[in-house]
Order: C-alpha cells, then sequence, then structure tokens
C-alpha cells in the first residue's frame, strides 16, 4: 500500500474504532440498566432472602395474585444473566475497539515516507493516549476487576476521540527534524503508559470521592450505579494502585528519557521549558498524593482530590501548554 | 492549625467562667527549636512544601524566563512597563533562581533529610530484630485460619517453616510458634529514593554552578573558536570562570537543508545538517563530524549543538567616494517559518556619510498588493533582499553598545520615495543577486553578490549530569522498592489436642498481617495453609473457617 492509502486506511480504523468504542458504551450502558432492575446487592443480602420465604410461605398457603417465587427466582437469575451477557459484549466490544485503534495508529505510523513511530503531532499523540487508556483498562480489567469502569472508561474514550478527530486532526507526514531520534520512541511511549495509568487512576479515584460522598450523605441509593461499583475501600485501592503503577513510569519518562533527549537535542537536560516545568509539576503533585496517602488524617478524600488535581495538569501539559503556550515552547512541534 | 482547633473546642466546651487569658510560659530557645524542627520534618510540613513547589513553578511557564530566552524577557517588559518592576522585584523573571523557589526547595531538603535520618536508625534497628512475637489472639489479625492435622507439633512446625521460608521470609523460632516478616526492602527502597532526591539536586546545583551554555551564529565557510568573546549571548554559572572554557576550535564547511516541497507541511524542514571540522584543543589533528538535530558534537567535555539557520546575504557597498566600504556576509535573522529574515547593514567607514540599510531578506520573492513583499518558500529560490537605505551618523562613535540586528536612526536620514502615495515615505531598495542599486546624491552603492547560509550553534558544559542521571534512576529502583514490595507478617502456632475419639491432633493456627495497603493478604495466607497441609497426605473434613 502507499503512504496515501495507509493513511486513509487509519482513518478509516480510528473512525470504527469510535464507533465500536460507542457501541461498547452502549453495551455497558445496557448492563446496567437491567442491573438496575435487579435487587440491590445489600437489600438481596439481608432482606430478600426473607422476602422470599415469606412469599414461598404465602403461596404455599395458595395465595392467588401472588406471581410464584420460582418464576420470580428465574426472572432476577435471567437478568442476572443478560447483565452477564451485556457486560461481556461490551467487554468484547472493547476489545475489538482496542484492535482496530492499534490498527488505526500502526497505519498512521506507515503512512508516511520514511515509516516512523505513530505521535508525532497532537493528533497523535491524543490518538496513542487514548489507546495507552484502553489498553491500560484491558489489562488490569483481570488482576483487578474493572468491569465495573467499562462505561466510565469507553465514554471517556468516544468523547476524547471524538474531540481529537474534530479538533486536532492533522494529515499525515514526515517528522519535523527535531524529532528524529529514537527517544521519541522511548520517551513518548513511557508517557503515554504513565497517563494511561493516571487515567485510568483519576477514574477510579474520581468515582470513589463520589460515591464516598454520596455514602456520608445517605444518598447511596440501592441498586444505583454507585452502589453497584466496588466498595469504597477497593475504589481508593484500585486508583492508588494504577497511579503507583504509572509513577515510576511517569518519573521516568519526564525525569530520565526526557532529560536525556533534551541533552542531545537542545544541549541541556533541563530547560524549564513550559512542558518540562508541568510534566515537574505533575511529577510533584503525583508525590504528594503519595506521600498523603501515606498520612492520617490525608488519606482517603484529600489525596485522592490531590491525585485528581495531578491528572488535571497532566492534562493541562498535554493540550494547555500546546494552546496556550505554543511556540513559547521548545515543543511547540509537538503542536498541530 | 490543629492546635488553634483544639483549643477552641476545648474552650468551647468548658463551661466553667472564662478565666482571663494568661500568656504560655515562654519556650526556652532549645525547646523552641525542637519544636520547630519537628513542625520542619512533620509529614504535614513535607506535603504543603511539596504543593508550594508545585505551585511556584508556575510562574516559570508563563512568564518569559531571563535565562532561557532574554530577547522574550526584553520584549515582555517592553509591552508591560508598568508591571515590569513590580515583576522583577518578585524575581519572575528568573523564578527558579529566585529566592522563594530556592527557599521551598531548600526547606523541603531539609525537611527530607529531618525525615530520613531517624528512619534510617529506626531501619537499622528493625533490620537486625527478629521478626516481632506471636500475637495472644491470632484470629483477631486481618487474615487469620485454624485447621487440625493428624501429625506430630513439630512436624507441622517445620513445614510451617520450610514454607515461610520459601516465600522469603525472615523466621524466628518460638515455644511451639513461629514468626516471620518479609518485605525489608520496602522500606530501603523508600529510603533510597528519598536519598536519591539530594544526588539528583546536588548533580543539578553542581551543573548550574559550573557550568554554561552559549549560542553564537555562524556563517557557512567560517570558524569558531571557544572563548568569551565569540559569543552572541552567555549564560554562565555562579561559580564559573572563563578558564573554564575547553579551547575547542571548528570551522563551518558545508550545510545542508532539505524542505518539504509538498504534502500538509510543505515548507517544513526535512532534515538540516552541517559538516564542520573541529580540534578538540589546539594542536590536535582535524576531525570531521556531521552536526545535526540530536547528532550534537561532544569533544572535551563541551557539547556543540545546531540549533538554527538562516541565511546571510552577501554584499558590497562602495560609498561616495567609489570605494569599497562594506564587503562580505550580513546575518539576517528568520521571522516565520517562510525565512522571511530581518537585517541590518551598517556602513561605518563610508565616506563622506555613514550609510545604513535596514529591511528583509526574502529567500523565495513574492509580492502582493494586501501584502506587499514576501517569501512564498524557506528555500533560497529566488532570493530578493527589500531594503531601506539610511546616510548619516550610525552613533556607534560614542562607544554606546548596540545590537548588530537595530539601527540607531536618531541621526540617519533616508531618501525620499518616488512615489510617496503609493510606496511610503521612504525610498526602498530591491535587489536581486548580482544587481547593483546605486544610492541617490551619489552617496555610494549596493550590489547583492550571493546568498550564504548561516548557522546558530548552541555550546555549553553541564557537569554533574552523569550524577543527576544517576540519581534519578536509583530513585526509580528506590521508588519501585518503596511501592511494590509488600511487608508482610505471619505467624504459625501450633496445640496438641486430643479430639473425641481420643486420637491426638495438632491444631493449626495461622494468621497474617499486610503491613502496607492493598495486596492479596487472603491469598498468601491461603498459600501457606496449602503449604502446611500438603503432605498430610490423608484426606480430611472441611475444617470450620
Amino acid at each position: 500500500m502507499s503512504t496515501a492509502q495507509f493513511a486513509a486506511f487509519s482513518d478509516n480504523a480510528i473512525m470504527f474504532a469510535s464507533i465500536v468504542y460507542v457501541l461498547a458504551f452502549l453495551a455497558h450502558l445496557v448492563e446496567w440498566v437491567f442491573l438496575r432492575s435487579l435487587p440491590a446487592p445489600e437489600v438481596a443480602e439481608d432482606r430478600a432472602p426473607v422476602l422470599v420465604a415469606a412469599t414461598a410461605e404465602l403461596s404455599g398457603a395458595d395465595v392467588a395474585g401472588t406471581t410464584p417465587p420460582p418464576d420470580k427466582s428465574a426472572e432476577v437469575q435471567d437478568r442476572e444473566l443478560r447483565v452477564e451477557t451485556w457486560g461481556r459484549i461490551g467487554l468484547a466490544l472493547t476489545v475489538l475497539g482496542c484492535a482496530l485503534h492499534f490498527l488505526g495508529l500502526v497505519s498512521r505510523g506507515l503512512a508516511s515516507d520514511p515509516v516512523r513511530v505513530p505521535w508525532g503531532n497532537m493528533y497523535e499523540f491524543t490518538l496513542a493516549g487514548t489507546f495507552g487508556v484502553s489498553v491500560m483498562y484491558l489489562a488490569l480489567m483481570k488482576r483487578y476487576h474493572l468491569r465495573w469502569m467499562g462505561v466510565v472508561v469507553t465514554g471517556f474514550l468516544v468523547v476524547v476521540l471524538m474531540l481529537d478527530q474534530l479538533v486536532l486532526y492533522t494529515d499525515a507526514g514526515p517528522l519535523v527534524p527535531a524529532l528524529h531520534s529514537y527517544w521519541l520512541v522511548i520517551h513518548v511511549l513511557a508517557a503515554v503508559v504513565a497517563s494511561g495509568a493516571f487515567a485510568v487512576g483519576a477514574l477510579a479515584l474520581g468515582l470513589f470521592l463520589v460515591k464516598d460522598r454520596a455514602t456520608r450523605r445517605g444518598r447511596l441509593r440501592p441498586g444505583g450505579y454507585l452502589s453497584r461499583l466496588p466498595s469504597v475501600e477497593s475504589l481508593e485501592r484500585v486508583g492508588y494502585r494504577v497511579n503507583a503503577f504509572g509513577f515510576p513510569i511517569w518519573t521516568f519518562a519526564a525525569l530520565v528519557a526526557g532529560p536525556i533527549w533534551a541533552e542531545y537535542a537542545w544541549g541541556s537536560y533541563w530547560n524549564w521549558d513550559p512542558k518540562e516545568v508541568w510534566a515537574f509539576i505533575t511529577w510533584v503533585i503525583y508525590a504528594a498524593y503519595l506521600h498523603a496517602r501515606a498520612t492520617a488524617g490525608w488519606k482517603g478524600k484529600a489525596a485522592a482530590a490531590i491525585a485528581l488535581v495531578g491528572f488535571a495538569s497532566l492534562l493541562f501539559n498535554f493540550v494547555g501548554i500546546n494552546f496556550f503556550f505554543g511556540g513559547g515552547s521548545l515543543h511547540s512541534y509537538a503542536g498541530r | 492549625m490543629t492546635l488553634t482547633s483544639e483549643h477552641t473546642e476545648a474552650g468551647g466546651s468548658a463551661s466553667q467562667p472564662p478565666q482571663p487569658p494568661s500568656a504560655p510560659p515562654a519556650l526556652s530557645p532549645v525547646e523552641l527549636s525542637r519544636w520547630a524542627w519537628r513542625q520542619l520534618t512533620s509529614m504535614r510540613t513535607a506535603l504543603v512544601l511539596l504543593f508550594l513547589l508545585a505551585l511556584a513553578a508556575v510562574p516559570g511557564s508563563v512568564v518569559p524566563q531571563r535565562n532561557i530566552d532574554a530577547v522574550k524577557v526584553a520584549d515582555w517588559q517592553d509591552r508591560h512597563p508598568q508591571l515590569t518592576p513590580v515583576y522583577d522585584k518578585l524575581g519572575l523573571f528568573s523564578v527558579y533562581s529566585s529566592v522563594w523557589f530556592s527557599a521551598i526547595y531548600i526547606l523541603l531538603m531539609v525537611s527530607l533529610v529531618g525525615c530520613i535520618v531517624p528512619r534510617l536508625r529506626i531501619y537499622w534497628r528493625a533490620l537486625r530484630a527478629a521478626p516481632p512475637r506471636v500475637p495472644r489472639h491470632l484470629d483477631r489479625l486481618p487474615e487469620s485460619r485454624r485447621f487440625e492435622l493428624d501429625e506430630d507439633a513439630d512436624i507441622v512446625l517445620v513445614r510451617a517453616r520450610t514454607a515461610l521460608r520459601g516465600k522469603h521470609y525472615r523466621v524466628a523460632d518460638h515455644d511451639a510458634a513461629v514468626s516471620a516478616e518479609r518485605g525489608y526492602l520496602r522500606e530501603a527502597g523508600n529510603l533510597l529514593f528519598h536519598l536519591s532526591v539530594l544526588v539528583v539536586l546536588v548533580g543539578f546545583a553542581y551543573g548550574q554552578m559550573f557550568g554554561y551554555k552559549g549560542s553564537v551564529v555562524t556563517v557557512v565557510g567560517q570558524g569558531f573558536s571557544n572563548s568569551l568573546s565569540q559569543y552572541d549571548d552567555f549564560a554562565p554559572g555562579r561559580l564559573f570562570s572563563p578558564d573554564d572554557l575547553a579551547p575547542v576550535s571548528l570551522h563551518v564547511d558545508d550545510f545542508h537543508v532539505k524542505f518539504l516541497t509538498s504534502g500538509p507541511e510543505m515548507g517544513q524542514p526535512e532534515s538540516f545538517d552541517a559538516n564542520i571540522t573541529y580540534h578538540s584543543r589546539p594542536g590536535t589533528p582535524a576531525q570531521q563530524h556531521d552536526l545535526a538535530v540530536n547528532h550534537p558534537l561532544t569533544t572535551n567535555g563541551t557539547s556543540v549543538f545546531l540549533v538554527g539557520h538562516g541565511y546571510a546575504p552577501v554584499v558590497t557597498v562602495r560609498d561616495g567616494q567609489g570605494n569599497v566600504a562594506y564587503k562580505g556576509p550580513v546575518v539576517f535573522l528568520p521571522q516565520d517559518p517562510s525565512f522571511r529574515s530581518v537585517g541590518v547593514i551598517k556602513v561605518l567607514d563610508a565616506q563622506p556619510q555613514q550609510l545604513g540599510f535596514e529591511g528583509f531578506f526574502l529567500p523565495t520573492y513574492g509580492f502582493t498588493m494586501q501584502q506587499g513583499p514576501f517569501s512564498q518558500f524557506p528555500d533560497a529560490l529566488d532570493p530578493v533582499m527589500s531594503l531601506t537605505p539610511y546616510h548619516g551618523d550610525l552613533g556607534l562613535d560614542n562607544g554606546k553598545p548596540q545590537s548588530v540586528y537595530s539601527l540607531d536612526k536618531s541621526k540617519l536620514k533616508s531618501f525620499p520615495s518616488s512615489d510617496p502615495k503609493r510606496l511610503g515615505p521612504d525610498a526602498r531598495i530591491k535587489l536581486s543577486p548580482g544587481q547593483t542599486v546605486q544610492l541617490p546624491n551619489g552617496l555610494g552603492s549596493i550590489r547583492f553578490d550571493g546568498v550564504k547560509r548561516w548557522v546558530k550553534l548552541q555550546v555549553s558544559h553541564s557537569p554533574g549530569k552523569g550524577i543527576a542521571l544517576g540519581g534519578v534512576l536509583l530513585g526509580i529502583v528506590g521508588l519501585m522498592g518503596s511501592l511494590f514490595i509488600r511487608p508482610r507478617r505471619a505467624w504459625v502456632r501450633v496445640t496438641r489436642t486430643t479430639d473425641a475419639t481420643g486420637r491426638g491432633r495438632t491444631v493449626v493456627e495461622l494468621a497474617g498481617l499486610d503491613r502496607s495497603s492493598g495486596g492479596d493478604l487472603a491469598g498468601e495466607v491461603d498459600e501457606l495453609e496449602r503449604s502446611i497441609r500438603t503432605s498430610d497426605t490423608a484426606p480430611h473434613e472441611e475444617s470450620p473457617a
């Protein structure tokens, strides 16, 4: 295939990946809709058995008008099955979307002559970054049982990919000379993986904060979305673990690979360039998060809020620097 | 903060008659300093300092910084005359060397040292200590199991010990029980990480003190030798002395640039590089190097980088008496990606009047009525100079330093334009290579001989970068240790009993404690249970959990 064909293929693959992510998002929505019609977990444990037992006795005493209990439990089972099915469909679609996303990314790299890594401008960084989120979510799925996150992650992917194509789209082309370095592969890849982890961590901690607040105020509706999420403790723990996974990688990307490349390209390993400054700020905030989490009185809500601030600074560094500082940054070629 | 809230709470809840406020007993200097030290080294202070550090770094990304781009600082100051003195006083043009920024990170480092020194001591003690004694109630720990086995207590205990050792626990024997601990390296990693922060800071500070960074514009075909007078701008470290400049010299032989001629990125440089010949010190044989972005020259502790390029049109200026008053390349500075470049030519030796030219160099000439002259493409396909000539006094005789890129027009006069309505009041001249234009009133002539290119070289020496890099790498190792190593404790106690049939049984109590949060403690305790049961071949009824 020619470079132009690869470019077109990439655009199509990304379009289809977006569509599949939308379908995955819808499947997860359906999953939650069915979940809502199920008895709430707490109720199911505490009251429902009693209730079922009571109706069983009643129906045994031939009370007309009440639905026979075996049917009811069958209906619940049926709904549970549906929940499971739609959850699996959502997951399978996410995997498919991720595969298409991968194809789109690879063909984007093949769409220029000479072949290059598919992260040479903002559009491609965002493609790679969202791919990082998608992969990170799928990779950690089994270990941390993340399916409850499906609806949030796929929603996030859809919105970001849509914005990427609408606002940031750039035609495929060769790299600017400043990017002719294998450090582009190492530095950006590490940054993408770390950003993916931080995004997943931020989603978990954001949900933790919302659920924690609802629980405290007694607004946790049994059977609602929040009550179906894992416990606040495990939300917080998953958030911590994913962030803790991302932090050393971010350290490597921002404070090792970046400076080494800067030393090669600009003659000084630390230039206080806006992008560097914000990478450093992000690093400091996540360091503060890890410390706060180990400090009595900060653990929990305060620490989670810090992590979200860290993610906000990461996003600002990713997008804001290029838009607001533009040519003022040595990283300006990373723009459009 | 806590203190005040406690005070108010105490005051509010107490229903005693209000007592007259009495000053608390004054702290002795020793007590005061101890209190201050404890405050400074507390985790809360460290957190606040981390936030302050993040916050303090922000203005440096918004306000132009002197040590990064002095020209941009000057521009900004021109545009904001009122804010400039305020910002200057606050040190906002050099945030990262300002007093307040330094104060934050120095306090943070002090806090860090104050935090890790006592922890080193504690860690040293913990390293040598035996795993803690067996708690009385193992069933109250986060994970505990209780089951019965047939074998003798001693055999079970030996098996438990082996199982724990196999999982890298350090095991201590007690009376009919073992206690075990593992994950000692977590704290070691933690300490290593914090020490490495200090190492990085030392490396960075060393480079900032003794290093330097300068840049020089060299026309292709000319050379550069590493001495202060050669630099266009130079930023030395605080303790740098000019003797530290390595005697490197180089000659720029050739320069190649390729611009994209099609596609959406048309006009972007595809690649550029310069062939140079250099001597790492006087008397050493000449060596060749191909200087490009991402391919610097490092020799004799000095690094040379190619950071930019542009055009230097070669001109010959004759004065009113017909003598050659200036001949050579003049560096023009590119203004945009099309390499529309601006520059000035100062002809000091012209008689009877000094001459000055100011204007544009356009590598590929284009013209529209709206835009006037502009450059269509960055490569020198149809180079044109568009200049405004001046005559008079260049103002260089009074010894006041002047930029080579601007004219002091206070004592200069332009020539009147032939068509002031259409072309503006000042006469402009347009030159293509090989063309000569005579100035009015017999004041001289200018000839555009040809086009050369120049390269901007950045020369730097940053000692201590190895220290900084080593520090960060150590830090990552330590970080991974402190984040991923799980410190755990486990205990096994065996008790011999007899069951209802009078058969001897061994009751095994097993418990685990995860000293960091998270981690699959239950899974690990399950595995331990399985190992302890393993050679128990006879199938057993499920023990109550």
